[in-house]
Parts: C-alpha cells; sequence; structure tokens
C-alpha cells in the first residue's frame, strides 16, 4: 500500500500568554512539534504498512526549518519524507495550502490512501483534508477513530458528536484522524540515527507544477485582518444587588464573553 | 550541565527522558500504590530499541556500553526507581550471557531481549546468601549431559515477569570458589517456578520474587562460561552492572531534588515563599551538590569501565556506594523540605525516599562496597612497593 | 506583494518579536528585520506594532463580479428529519446580517422527500426563502451528493454568503464545497459582522486553541463561507405566522458521487464527556453539605453543555466517584469556564484549575479564598444561587 501523510510543524505551545502592558503574546520557548493529530496519522500509516506491507511517505509544507519535524518522523519508522517549501508559498489560507499538498502527492504519483490529522493545533481549522481531497477528486471520511482495510475498500469508524458512524468506500482515498485514534509510538534510537542521516528534498512551487495563481497568498480567499488576544480574565469581581440582580448580571456577562 | 556526551547519547537521553515523562509519569502513583507491572513502559522502551541499549547491533541491539546504559536508567530513575528497575534489572540478567555467552547463546537469547520482546533476570540471592553469596545452596547436580538444579533464590527482580534467567548454583562444593556455574534458564522449563511475589517498602512497581528449582533439568548447553565459573560470572556482571544501580540511586535523588526545589518556589509562609529562606536554600545546595557529585563518579566509572580498563572494581564500588548515601540522604531532606505534606502520599516525594533505600543494600551492601574499596587500597598500595 | 518593516516608523521596540508565532522577526541596530524564509504572512505581527511600522500588501489577482453575488445562506443541517439546534442559532445571527446588508436570508435543505415538513420551520424562525434539494441519496450525509449538489445550487443561485454550523457534518461538507467553488472559508466562527464600509463579512475565530483571535475577511472570491461554533449564537425568535418561499429541486445524484456507503450508526446513550477536555466544568465541594445535592451541579452542567467536577472533600465524602475530583491530585483541568459551587479554593483545588479562562465562584462565606482567583463571584448561597442561575441560563439559551 502506497500511504502518503501530510503533516504541519506548529509551535510547541498553545498555552500563548498575553503580556498585559504591551498586549502581545508572550510564547515560552518557541520550540516547534509535529501538530499532536499529525502524529496520530503517522501512527495509523505505520500500522497499516506493518498489516499490509508498502510504504509511507510523509510530506509537509513549511518554512525550511520544517525539515526537522519530516526528521522526527523517519525516526518514527516512515519510508520518505518530502518537504514542500517556497517563498511563493506564503500567506496560504487553507484553500491554497489544500491546493499545493494535493499538487505534491501528485506529483509523487501513485497513492492508496492519504491520512492528515483532524487540525492543526495552530489554525485550528480541520479543513485542509478535505481540500486535499477535493483537489485529487477522491473520497474524503473525516473524524476517523478506526480504519480497517480488506482488499482496496476500506471499513472506517468515524467519531460524530454523539454517535459512531461506520462507512465503506473504496480506495483511493483520505481520512483525517482524530486522537482516540491510536497512540502514537516512541520514535526509536535505530529510527533517530537514520533520520540524521536521512536526505529529505525540498519541493518547491515549480517541481510540483502549481499554477501561479492558486498557490501562497495570491492563491488565498481569505486573509487575516486582525489579531487580537481576548479580553482577560481580569480579577476577583464580586457581584453585588440582590440574588436575581447578581444572577441576571453573571448571566449576561458570561453569555456576552461567548462562553456558555 | 555538559557531560560531554556524544550525539548517540545525547539521543538516548531524549528517549529515555521522553518516556520517562510520558508514560511512566502518569501511572507511577498507581503502580507504587498497586505493584503492577510496567508494560507499557517497557513496550515503549521496546519501540525506542532502548531494550537493547547494551546488546550488540549483531543481535539486534543498538551497542551501546555501560555509559549509555546509565543514562537510561537514571533519566527512568528520575521518574520513578521501580519503574526503571523492569529496564535496569533486565540489564543485569543479560549481562552473564554478554560477557559469557557462547555465540549460539546469544544468538538464542540476546535478540528477543534486544527487540523487548522477553525480560531477563539476574539469580545469585538467597535466603542464607546475600552478601556471603558463598553460602549460597541452590545446587546443580551433573547427570549425563545435564545438571539438575534444586534450591531457591530469593528476592530475585523480575522474577515471575522475565523469561530469561542467569542463574548461579553450586556444581562441586568441595571445589569453594570454583565450585559454582552459572546457567540460563528460561521460565516455563519444566521444575523452574516462582515463589510468591514480594510485599516492598519501596520500588513497589518492580517485580521481585522468589525461583524455586525442584528438580529442573537443564541441559550443558545452557551453561554460561566452563563449570566452576559461577562466582567469576557474577562478580564480573555485577562490576559491570554496578553503575547502572548507582545511576538509579542518581535519578532517584534528582527526582527527589526537582520537586522540592518546584515545591520551595510555590509554598508560603510567613509572607514569603519557602524558597527564601536560608534554611531552605542550604538544604537543597547541599542537595544540589551531592546529586552532582555522585552523577559524576557514576558516569567517571561508566566511562573507564567502557575504555576496556580491567581495574574498574574500587571505581564501581565508590561510585555506588556514594550514589546510594546520597539517594537517601537528598530524597530524606526533600521530605523535609515539604513539611507535613511530605509526609503524605499524595506527594511524590515520600514514595522517592521509600524507593531510595535498597540502593544502599542491593547489588552488594554498602558495608560491602566499603571492604572491597579498602581492600582494593590496599591492594594499590601493596602493588607500589 | 509581501510583508516589509518601514524602517522609517520603526523605532526597535521589539513589541513584535513575541507576537510572531514563528520566531520569524529579530531587531537589529534598533530596526526590526523579517526572515521571509520564516515568515508566512499570517498578519500577527502588524497588529502588534504601535508604530504601524509592519505592512502586508496583498496582490489581488481573483476577479469574480462580486455584484453579481446577493443574499444570505444558511445551510439546514438535519439528521433523520430535525433540523439541527445550531441552524436555529445561524438563522438568528443571519437575521441580523441580512437587515446590515439589505438582503434576504435563505435556508438551504437537502435531504429526501420526507424533509419538506421541515421548510415551515425554518421560514417561522426567519428564512425568506428555502431552498429545497431532495433526492433518496440525500437522505443521509454523505459528502459527495451533498457537496456536488450545494456547489451546484450555489454557482446558480450565487449567494454572497453561506453560513454552516461547526459541526462534524458542517465542517467536513463546508471544507469540501469551499475547495470546489474556489471559494473562501473560516472556521468555527464565534463572532460575525458587516464592515460598514466594505460590507464585507468580518469572521472572528479563535486560533492557537483559544489563545488568541482572529479577524478574517474574504475580499475578493464568493461566497464568503463560514463553518460557526454552535450554543454561541443567540437562537432565532420564531414567528408563526411568518410566510416565505420554498424553492424545491430534485437534483439527480451521479454515480460517482455515490462512493462512500454508510454501514451502521452507533448510538451512543450515554455520552462521556473527558473531563480534562471538557470545555466547561461545573463543579461542587463541601459547601452542597449532602452528596444528593450534586444534583444541583449535574442540571447547571447540563444546562450549559458542561462536566462535572469535585473537590477532593467531597470524593472523599464518597458523594461522588474520583474520576470527577479536580486538584493537585486529582485532575487538572483548563476549561473555558470553571463554575465553583460549594468550594473554599484550598490551594491543592486551585492547582488544579486555576488556569481556567473564566472562574465563577459560588459560596456563602466572602473570605473564601477561591474568590481570590475568581473572574466573577456571587457571595450567596448556592441553594438559592445555583437554581436560579439554571432556570436563567435555561431561559436565554432557548
Amino acid at each position: 500500500m502506497n500511504i502518503v501523510v501530510c503533516i504541519k510543524q506548529v509551535p510547541g505551545t498553545t498555552q500563548v500568554k498575553i503580556n498585559p502592558e504591551t498586549n502581545t503574546l508572550i510564547r515560552e520557548g518557541v520550540e516547534s512539534i509535529i501538530n499532536p493529530f499529525d502524529e496520530n496519522a503517522i501512527e495509523a500509516a505505520l500500522q497499516l504498512r506493518d498489516k499490509h506491507g508498502g510504504k509511507v511517505t510523509v510530506i509537509t509544507m513549511g518554512p525550511p526549518q520544517a525539515v526537522n519535524a519530516l526528521k522526527d518522523t523517519i525516526a518514527l519508522g516512515v519510508d520518505e519524507a518530502i518537504l514542500v517549501s517556497d517563498r511563493a508559498f506564503a500567506g496560504s489560507d487553507t484553500w491554497a495550502t489544500s491546493y499545493t499538498l494535493a499538487s505534491t502527492i501528485r506529483k509523487i504519483g501513485t497513492f492508496d490512501l492519504v491520512i492528515c490529522g483532524k487540525q492543526a493545533i495552530d489554525g485550528d481549522t480541520a479543513q485542509v483534508g478535505p481540500g486535499v481531497s477535493e483537489f485529487l477528486n477522491i473520497p474524503q471520511v473525516t473524524f476517523a477513530v478506526g480504519v480497517e482495510i480488506n482488499n482496496s475498500v476500506m471499513k472506517v469508524n468515524r467519531l460524530l458528536e454523539e454517535t459512531n458512524e461506520i462507512v465503506e468506500v473504496k480506495l483511493p482515498a483520505l481520512i483525517t484522524v482524530v486522537k482516540q485514534m491510536n497512540t502514537p509510538r516512541m520514535p526509536s534510537f535505530k529510527g533517530k540515527m537514520k533520520a540524521k542521516s536521512a536526505v529529505i528534498p525540498t519541493w518547491g512551487a515549480k517541481d510540483i507544477n502549481a499554477e501561479d495563481g492558486k498557490i501562497g497568498q495570491k492563491g488565498s480567499p481569505t486573509s487575516v485582518v486582525k489579531i487580537f488576544t481576548p479580553p482577560p480574565k481580569g480579577g476577583g469581581e464580586i457581584l453585588s444587588g440582590s440574588v436575581d440582580e447578581m444572577v441576571d448580571s453573571l448571566v449576561k456577562t458570561l453569555r456576552d464573553r461567548k462562553v456558555c | 550541565m555538559d557531560y560531554g556526551f556524544t550525539e548517540e547519547q545525547k539521543m538516548v537521553q531524549e528517549l529515555a527522558r521522553k518516556i520517562a515523562v510520558e508514560k511512566a509519569l502518569p501511572i507511577r502513583a498507581e503502580l507504587d500504590e498497586t505493584g503492577k507491572f510496567p508494560w507499557e513502559v517497557v513496550k515503549a522502551l521496546a519501540e525506542a530499541n532502548l531494550t537493547g541499549i547494551h546488546i550488540d547491533e549483531k543481535y539486534g541491539g543498538i551497542g551501546g556500553g555501560t555509559l549509555e546504559y546509565c543514562i537510561a536508567t537514571e533519566e527512568l530513575s528520575t521518574i520513578c526507581g521501580g519503574i526503571a528497575l523492569a529496564f535496569a534489572a533486565t540489564g543485569l540478567g543479560t549481562m552473564p550471557i554478554i560477557l559469557f555467552g557462547t555465540d549460539e547463546q546469544k544468538q538464542k537469547y540476546l535478540p528477543d531481549i534486544a527487540a523487548g520482546k522477553k525480560l531477563a533476570a539476574f539469580g545469585l540471592t538467597e535466603a542464607n546468601a546475600g552478601s556471603d553469596a558463598g553460602g549460597m545452596q541452590t545446587t546443580a547436580k551433573k547427570d549425563g549431559d545435564y545438571f539438575i538444579l534444586n534450591g531457591t533464590k530469593q528476592w530475585i527482580t523480575n522474577g515471575g515477569e522475565a523469561e530469561i534467567y542467569s542463574v548461579i548454583a553450586i556444581t562441586d562444593r568441595k571445589k569453594g570458589a570454583r565450585g559454582a556455574s552459572a546457567f540460563i534458564l528460561e521460565k516455563n522449563m519444566p521444575g523452574f517456578t516462582f515463589g510468591k511475589k514480594e510485599n516492598k517498602m519501596g520500588i513497589r512497581a518492580s517485580a521481585t520474587s522468589e525461583l524455586v528449582f525442584q528438580d529442573c533439568k537443564v541441559h550443558k548447553s545452557q551453561m554460561l562460561g566452563r563449570e566452576g565459573m559461577g562466582f567469576i560470572v557474577a562478580m564480573k556482571t555485577l562490576d559491570r552492572t554496578r553503575p547502572g544501580i548507582a545511576a538509579q540511586a542518581v535519578g532517584i535523588a534528582q527526582g527527589a531534588l526537582n520537586e522540592a526545589l518546584k515545591y520551595s518556589r510555590q509554598r508560603e509562609q510567613f509572607g514569603a515563599k519557602i524558597s527564601t529562606f536560608q534554611a531552605v536554600q542550604h538544604l537543597l545546595a547541599d542537595m544540589a551538590t551531592q546529586v552532582e557529585a555522585a552523577r559524576c563518579l557514576v558516569y567517571a566509572a561508566a566511562r573507564s569501565i567502557d575504555s576496556g580498563s580491567q581495574e574498574t572494581s574500587k571505581m564501581s564500588a565508590m561510585c555506588k556506594l556514594f550514589a546510594s548515601d546520597t539517594a537517601m540522604k537528598v530524597t530524606t531532606d526533600a521530605v523535609q523540605v515539604f513539611g507535613g505534606y511530605g509526609y503524605m502520599k499524595e506527594y511524590p516525594v515520600e514514595k522517592m525516599m521509600r524507593d531510595a533505600k535498597i540502593t544502599q543494600i542491593y547489588e552488594g551492601t554498602n558495608q560491602i562496597q566499603r571492604n572491597v574499596i579498602a581492600l582494593e587500597l590496599i591492594k594499590e598500595l601493596a602493588a607500589k612497593k | 506583494m509581501g510583508i516589509k518593516v518601514i524602517n522609517d516608523k520603526c523605532i526597535g521596540c521589539k513589541l513584535c518579536i513575541p507576537a510572531c508565532p514563528l520566531g520569524a522577526i529579530k531587531v537589529e541596530n534598533r530596526k526590526a528585520i523579517i526572515d521571509l524564509d520564516k515568515c508566512n504572512l499570517c498578519g500577527a505581527c502588524p497588529s502588534s506594532c504601535k508604530f504601524n511600522a509592519i505592512e502586508i500588501t496583498k496582490e489581488d489577482v481573483h476577479v469574480v463580479d462580486k455584484s453579481r453575488y446577493k443574499n444570505i445562506w444558511v445551510f439546514a443541517e438535519q439528521y433523520e428529519g430535525d433540523v439541527h439546534p445550531v441552524v436555529i442559532e445561524l438563522l438568528g445571527e443571519g437575521r441580523k446580517l441580512a437587515k446590515d446588508l439589505g438582503v434576504e436570508l435563505c435556508a438551504l435543505l437537502l435531504g429526501d422527500a420526507d424533509i419538506e415538513k421541515e421548510t415551515k420551520e425554518l421560514i417561522e424562525y426567519g428564512a425568506d426563502k428555502v431552498y429545497m434539494a431532495t433526492a433518496p441519496e440525500l437522505k443521509h450525509y454523505t459528502t459527495l451528493p451533498y457537496s456536488t449538489v450545494i456547489s451546484n445550487m450555489i454557482r446558480q443561485h450565487k449567494p454572497e454568503i453561506v453560513l454552516f454550523g461547526a459541526t462534524t457534518t458542517g465542517r467536513d461538507l463546508a471544507s469540501r464545497v469551499a475547495a470546489r467553488i474556489n471559494a473562501g472559508l473560516t472556521a468555527d466562527c464565534t463572532g460575525l459582522a458587516i464592515d460598514k464600509e466594505t460590507k464585507l463579512l468580518m469572521q472572528t475565530r479563535p486560533a492557537f486553541g483559544g489563545n488568541i483571535m482572529a479577524t478574517i475577511i474574504c475580499k475578493n472570491h464568493r461566497p464568503q463561507m463560514s463553518t460557526v461554533r454552535p450554543k454561541v449564537f443567540k437562537k432565532a425568535v420564531p414567528d408563526h405566522s411568518r410566510k416565505g418561499q420554498v424553492i424545491k429541486s430534485t437534483p439527480k445524484i451521479d454515480q460517482s458521487d455515490l462512493l462512500v456507503r454508510i454501514v451502521d450508526m452507533i448510538k451512543d446513550a450515554t455520552v462521556k464527556v473527558n473531563l480534562a477536555e471538557a470545555e466547561i466544568i461545573v463543579s461542587g465541594g463541601r459547601g452542597l453539605q449532602a452528596p444528593e445535592n450534586f444534583k444541583l451541579v449535574e442540571e447547571l452542567a447540563g444546562v450549559i453543555g458542561g462536566a462535572v467536577g469535585a473537590s477532593r472533600a467531597t470524593v472523599d465524602a464518597g458523594w461522588i466517584s474520583s474520576h470527577h475530583q479536580v486538584g493537585q491530585t486529582g485532575k487538572t483541568v483548563c476549561p473555558k469556564l470553571y463554575i465553583a459551587v460549594g468550594i473554599s479554593g484550598a490551594i491543592q483545588h486551585l492547582a488544579g484549575m486555576g488556569s481556567s479562562d473564566i472562574i465563577v465562584a459560588i459560596n456563602k462565606d466572602p473570605d473564601a479564598p477561591i474568590f481570590k482567583v475568581a473572574t466573577y463571584g456571587i457571595v450567596g448561597d448556592l441553594f438559592e444561587v445555583v437554581p436560579k442561575l439554571t432556570r436563567k441560563l435555561k431561559e436565554v439559551r432557548g
């Protein structure tokens, strides 16, 4: 089986603190990690390969330092890794990212299954998996918590809000996976040694035959106009008034703050 | 602090630390309470290739030495000395095969240990033979191409959970120091059963039980080295693995120090964090200095062994003596820093203090270590004359 | 195109450095320098600069005649004939947006022939038109048939805005449709507004796990699409006399879209809410006085979709199982809202929930330490406050 896994390197912490004086973000130690859901995606791919034989290729679209995330996947046991990086990709929203990744997969050639993590913990959109499927013109099955393959037919257990939906689809297809799918394995010493000397190619826009108007900022329908920090917690406001008044005031505040 | 690790040693440290924090930390309290065996951690160690840390690449390991073994043991012990022991004791049980095994024996046993499929254990101690190993009573009587084992080994770490056992038994009592031999035994061999699992003060995540031999018939191909080499096998094995136990002690001490430091920065009394009190600061400073000194002694001993030096007994004994005494002192002091909370099972340090005690006793009591060091000193002096 | 630092304006104050999630900015010789190899044009730093010294320029390439796109559509997600509650919230918010733009609010309803009965409800909740597409294959949601039908309908009728609930279905569907029709899609919105000048839909949503908020626009592509977080917007108020138009269609579903087959649906009667991941937690402490009073906590939690937590004292007393314990020796939680009912706030408890976004404390002791960390505190009798709070929340949430 030829499996392609799409991963993203994300900042190592979402516990971003706010400097109250400057109202800017403070990240403690910007170490980068593989997006946690993508670790589950890699594990799913490795388990399928170990069971059915085949090859696992990991790709990521990112800045040059994303190659470190790919090295970490080699340490986990994937067969090949490719970095898709080009200044032309800067400013990509999910549409352009999906197009870029799909173009990369098309360049790789034949594949049976594409696996993505449900969402990235920085963007939190969960849009790239379906986007990639659309550009590859293959069916998608999202929120997978279990996967079985028998003779090119894949059975997927989807974790919906209150139900588990079991679906069947013929490969090739794409799935996005949730945390509950599996427990990612530890990287191995032998894997880390292999990763040290691994050669990971970098493909640019031209290498993947990407159309200029569909990548990067130019290809992105959406753009960010503002980033701000939500109002800080604030300290100890003791409400006053009668019980009814306090309850009304609290409910209004909580609703205004969109917490419940 | 930079200990001059190679890249590979740093990788070992990173992997061991990752496993300790991600897999051992969430379960250490539960395992201390229930005494359940940490199979999930063993599985993670296997995935990371750390179960093959000191096994040659030829047999599926990663060909590391004593220092790598100490680094991994220390990282695991920083989180839990008991869980670390499943790993460290396998190293002990495997060492006789590594040092004295024939190629066939190595081919037969080492790959499964390297792959983490099987654990190992070392069977030397008996009810009446602790420090006085020579007083052991388990016999291996020759019977044609076989040896029949009878006797009981006591307090064997990984007993019952391991598949592979390196056991020392008396083959000819009349030969004195040359009267014992070493054998490789496997779980489920007829005549080989286990006694009760001990209920211990500390390192409770580690399994400790009796090995019971009743007319256990073992083929001569299972013998390690030649007949009569039993005590040498035991001695050489322990010399090599003693720094590993010392590393366990360093890890336990470091873990306790980490907790005490963190706590002192949180706890407030008299309107200030207790970390601002000189009494506490001095305590922490002494703890940290002792741990660092113990660590350096362990690494020096490990490096000496790995360099192929033949004169490792004194260093080996020193590092075990110092590290274990340090662990006991530092964990006791850590409980002190925590005050009343330190005495409560909900906080991690009382466990660390209970875990530390055994390091002063097993792998050769600290009294025996002092004997060894003194004798080495005298030997060295005599050699100079 | 791209990003640049306007050196004349930059004073090297370094405010932008921590704002960059990729560490792409450094300050040398009192000027900010952006490493273009690391920068991904996310837009965080211009917002952080007090001197407007960072500029991101965008080249407008895509051309679509935006004037041909009109009206706001709400995807009326339904399951087994019942419209999902989020649809009512979207109709409520959608009505405001429609008013601001002076356009119609329409519902988009897909299903088999039986769903026609839902059109009345949609109109009563504010839809001026209901675009209803029926086919037997649309009875249960699968991606491709729905995506094809919706993409075709959007191409045909050209709505300027399409809203979906950010449910598993909505997220699965909207992203496929947006990719197909080259529309801009913003996920999990918690705020929607029409900009008075540009008339663009300003979509606000959380990122970095909710630690920052971003406002997104879709300048040149149409429609502007959003998935909207459920339970954020107020439900629309029904008007049972309201009339509207139903535009029916019976699309033919192509075989090539019928690739995924639903084999089984397993309903889970007891939905387990994982305490450590819950976004809302209501916890009870010793102030509840007796185990049966946990019912008050459970009711409040139920109304706002929260998990039930407990202090150590109540767990030790056997009032509730230890799975619910929050604290230093229980679980550490970090929800958006933590309501502490009858909990004194011992340091061991605070260690487990202190980093919650908003903490509400209800306790009759004004000196209880919990009030020191609470965002909002009510000093009062929980037996009076909690039922009233539950009732009021039930009321406003509809």
